[in-house]
């Protein structure tokens, strides 16, 4: 096309002079892949852009200003991912929002942002646009993807994505030259996408990305890792989350590797498998999810299985880590680990699907070490990094060869890092965002004028590594009321370690001990209920079962022994602790959409038990409000038992 | 009802077209027995037709004279304007009706993809030794048909399950499976026998939506019998009401819930 020669003289400075770019030098390899219909379905780079630009002939058909704010709502699709290119080479632009969010939270946003056009995935996401529409009324058009159940609706403000193309086919004389000069006005500093914070506190905020940010953090991050056109990735994590932006958009398009998308989200291993990514990301969870299932499966297996498993995974623990960081091994051990790989390594790697990966990394929560020495020592080279949205990802990361499940790496390329009196984290890079949207107070409070970001998040390099350590969230980081230091999220992880347990949360800011909420996780647990012959009804009746309490209460004082052993945190030692009866849920407002738990809801919601794992009582009765998926709410009331966990002696520090 | 011979839309903008079969007089007897007694009402193409009435009341006698299981003792089956004599199932098939069974009759040992795929066995012409031996028209055949049989897959949403063999589904599921078999056939006209029996509420909801979805997507006119008021109050056009194999009551939901006759039956008439 005659606009693609034109961006790709200077460098591309915007998403789609990176497509345009991208098709004068890749035009025939893959750029997309979608599983639909039982088969992968492919298009090229010159294919995408086709489509893309056709579905942006169609914005303009409808009346896209430059400026519009065009939300998109839906799980990842190739057409998502193209309709959020779209609105960028119409001056539009996108705003991802997480398709599980509930009408109300999505309200807030559409508002906040005033989106003129919102592009749905189904019917699901258009009925709730639907519900909020009599409450904003800045939205003009609703686009659809999936067709199915949308015939009755009224049409006379929507319209499939699909037909919404056929409209830009149409009028493509009419629009073209207007679409090529838009492309033509992006500057690096054009508003690249707007992301929302999760919000752990308060509602969300907007999070203003230029290009810049983006392409500069992409094009730092790809050197760093060696991405290159070739690579694959599997794009499953929500949209609207930065990191996927980063991924599947921002390194994608710069290093020009193919995105995958699933089928649906029930196949995502499936098709993880068939795809064998060669790049991947995911938080803790779904590592820890794949090897509760391995070990669950190997239970099973017959004895012969059994010991091969644990023999060559004992040679792996001790050997693996080390030859994937290119340590010096011994002849014997490399010899049983290339046999091990024969026969165990290479066909689990394969049923996991990571045969390919070069990079894999996990981020977000602190990840078990036994789980991450794990995927290691099979040669997967799984590394940590650490970000956030506010610096398009990265702040941190694991170069090769220097990797431990206890660092989060050295700063990334192009970051600066330092660490304020009290221990926070403070960051300047290219990637640091633009501003937080309509919000100029918060901009001020997190971004200083020389373009230092809090990141809130507590830590410290450690001597020699040069390596990065996070204690956890600054302000969550408190005294106890006898002065001793207070870092919930240091006992919780080490609490989540165990299958058993799927979230934890510890009390004691300002009080003489700490207390702890205990959720289980019911894989782990109800596997382990099935093997031992106990019955249950419920989650709730298995979350009370004496044996379960047992189980749970010899985990927290393995912990307790652990914590005991840091002096500077022996204070945080569980004394007492419950089951919930339910687990905690975004739907409820107990967790953010990114599965982080919300300490103040959760402190105010269970009041009544935080009481009473304080006044020493044995049992608590509870009324909790809980809310269904489609938005209804309901009560659940239970009998909860309160334990005593035993306490290790502290080692005073010598100093006192 | 009877008035309206020609096409009309309902409130929600489906098109409800003319008569696609009609039931004439129909009486069933098993021996001594009377299951239907003279019993007369009609299916219009692209309605959700329900069939309802208290335990033995002979809904599931009246599906299968719909279905050509039964050949009804007295009285006409007409089916696209044509009297319907006896048939043999392939022969029903043909014609373009589908059903699912109270008890699911799936193939427990094959995949789920499998099952579908025998749904299309009437439509399949290459002959046991080309699709056998693989030659001729058999693969493109086979290939025509998976396509079809993917597109039923996602639309009930089962794709994560397609190469899971039936027998370890849960029975919500298996109901789906079933579900999309019938679909698979291509049918004019589908009978659903008891789609939601043993059911949890969010399952009744789902199957719900995806009677509601084939109805509206594929235009397929359907007949059910179901227990659940609420959900035939919510899903049908039209209701035909029996009781002890009469017909006490026929029309719209709205139209049965405030007959006499179909109050007595449900709730029981004091008797003096």
């Amino acid at each position: 096309m005659a606009d693609a020669s034109v961006a790709v003289a200077a460098a591309p400075q915007s998403i789609p002079a990176l497509l345009a770019r991208n098709v004068a030098r890749l035009g025939g390899l893959p750029a997309y892949r979608e599983k639909e219909f039982g088969i992968w379905q492919s298009w090229t780079w010159a294919e995408a852009q086709r489509e893309i630009r056709e579905l942006a002939l169609g914005f303009l058909s409808l009346g896209i200003e430059r400026g519009d704010f065009v939300a998109v709502i839906g799980r990842n699709r190739p057409a998502h991912y193209w309709a959020m290119i779209a609105a960028q080479m119409c001056g539009a632009i996108p705003v991802p929002l997480y398709q599980d969010a509930v009408a109300d939270e999505m309200a807030y946003v559409l508002e906040n942002c005033g989106a003129r056009f919102v592009v749905c995935g189904d019917q699901e996401q258009v009925d709730k646009v639907v519900e909020v529409e009599d409450r904003i009324h800045h939205i003009e058009h609703v686009m659809y993807t999936d067709k199915r159940g949308m015939r009755k609706y009224d049409h006379g403000r929507m319209n499939a994505l699909e037909d919404v193309k056929a409209e830009g086919r149409a009028g493509h004389y009419r629009y073209e030259a207007e679409l090529d000069a838009r492309i033509a006005e992006l500057t690096y500093d054009s508003i690249c996408v707007m992301l929302y914070t999760s919000g752990t506190t308060g509602k969300p905020k907007g999070v203003v990305l230029s290009n810049r940010n983006i392409i500069e953090t992409a094009k730092n991050s790809s050197n760093f890792d060696h991405l290159r056109s070739g690579d694959e990735v599997l794009a499953y994590l929500p949209m609207a989350w930065v990191g996927d932006f980063i991924f599947s958009i921002g390194q994608a398009m710069w290093a020009g590797f193919t995105v995958n998308c699933p089928e649906s989200p029930a196949t995502m291993l499936t098709d993880l498998r068939e795809i064998g990514p060669t790049y991947f990301f995911a938080p803790p969870r779904v590592f820890e999810g794949q090897l509760t299932s391995v070990m669950i499966r190997m239970e099973d297996a017959g004895r012969v299985k059994k010991w091969l498993f644990d023999h060559y995974m004992a040679v792996a623990r001790r050997v693996g880590p080390n030859i994937l960081d290119g340590k010096p091994v011994g002849l014997g051990d490399r010899l049983a680990y290339l046999l091990g790989n024969i026969l165990v390594y290479g066909p689990l790697k394969n049923t996991l699907g990571f045969s390919r990966i070069r990079v894999g990394y996990t981020a977000g929560e602190a990840i078990g070490p036994e789980i991450f020495d794990f995927y290691r020592s099979l040669g997967i080279n799984l590394k940590q990094l650490y970000g956030q949205t506010e610096a398009s990802v990265f702040i941190t990361q694991q170069p090769d060869g220097q990797v431990r499940s206890d660092t989060v790496g050295v700063p990334s390329p192009g970051v600066e890092v330092k660490i304020a009196e009290n221990g926070e984290v403070f960051y300047r890079s290219p990637g640091t965002f633009v501003e937080y949207f309509k919000n100029p107070e918060s901009t001020a409070s997190t971004k200083d004028p020389e373009g230092w970001v809090a990141t809130g998040d507590a830590g410290f390099f450690e001597e020699g590594t040069g390596h990065l350590r996070i204690i956890d969230r600054a302000k969550d980081v408190g005294k106890m009321a006898d002065g001793r230091l207070f870092a919930p999220k240091y006992v919780e992880n080490k609490l989540k370690f165990y299958p058993n347990i799927l979230e934890a949360v510890v009390f004691g800011a300002n009080r003489d001990r700490c207390t702890a909420f205990i959720n289980i996780d019911l894989t782990a647990v109800g596997n382990w209920a099935e093997r031992n012959n106990i019955a249950y009804a419920s989650y709730q009746e298995l979350a009370g079962h004496p044996k379960v309490y047992e189980m749970i209460q010899s985990h927290v004082e393995e912990v307790n022994k652990s914590v005991a052993a840091d002096p500077m945190l022996a204070g945080c030692q569980v004394h007492r602790f419950l089951i919930l009866h339910k687990e905690l849920d975004a739907d409820d407002g107990e967790m953010t959409r990114t599965r982080k738990v919300r300490r103040n809801v959760v402190e105010t919601k269970f009041a009544d038990l935080i009481a009473a794992l304080y006044d020493g009582s044995g049992s608590v009765y509870t009324e909790t409000e809980v809310t269904y998926e489609d938005g209804r709410k309901g009560k659940i009331t239970a009998t909860l038992r309160l334990a005593d966990a035993l306490v290790a002696p502290e080692q005073r520090m010598a100093a006192q | 009802m009877n008035a309206k011979s020609a096409g009309h839309t309902t409130a929600d903008g489906r098109k409800i077209g003319g008569v696609l079969m009609e039931m004439k007089n129909i009486t069933l007897r098993f021996g001594g027995v009377t299951a239907i007694k003279d019993i007369s009402f009609d299916i219009r193409e692209g309605e959700i037709r329900a069939i309802i009435g208290p335990n033995g009341a002979g809904k599931s006698s009246m599906l299968n004279v719909i279905s050509g299981f039964y050949v009804p003792t007295e009285g006409e089956v007409w089916f696209k304007g044509y009297k319907r004599g006896p048939m043999k199932p392939y022969q029903v098939a043909r014609l373009g009706i589908a059903r699912t069974f109270q008890n699911i009759a799936l193939f427990d040992g094959m995949s789920v993809l499998d099952n579908i795929m025998t749904g299309r066995l009437t439509m399949m012409k290459s002959g046991l030794l080309s699709q056998a031996l693989w030659i001729g028209n058999a693969e493109k055949e086979e290939h025509a048909h998976r396509e079809k049989v993917e597109k039923i897959i996602d639309f009930l949403e089962i794709q994560n399950i397609r190469k899971t063999p039936v027998g370890r589904l849960p029975y919500g599921l298996k109901k789906r499976v079933e579900l999309a078999r019938a679909l698979a056939a291509e049918p004019k006209l589908l009978l659903l026998d008891e789609p939601m029996a043993g059911m949890n509420v969010e399952e009744k909801e789902d199957m719900s939506r995806f009677v509601l979805d084939v109805n509206d997507e594929f235009g397929t006119t359907i007949a059910l019998i179901e227990h659940d008021m609420g959900v035939v109050m919510d899903l049908s056009d039209r209701v035909v009401v029996m009781d002890y194999g009469k017909k006490i009551g026929d029309g719209t939901p709205d139209e049965v819930r405030n007959n006499q006759d179909v109050i007595d039956a449900y709730l029981g008439v004091a008797h003096d």
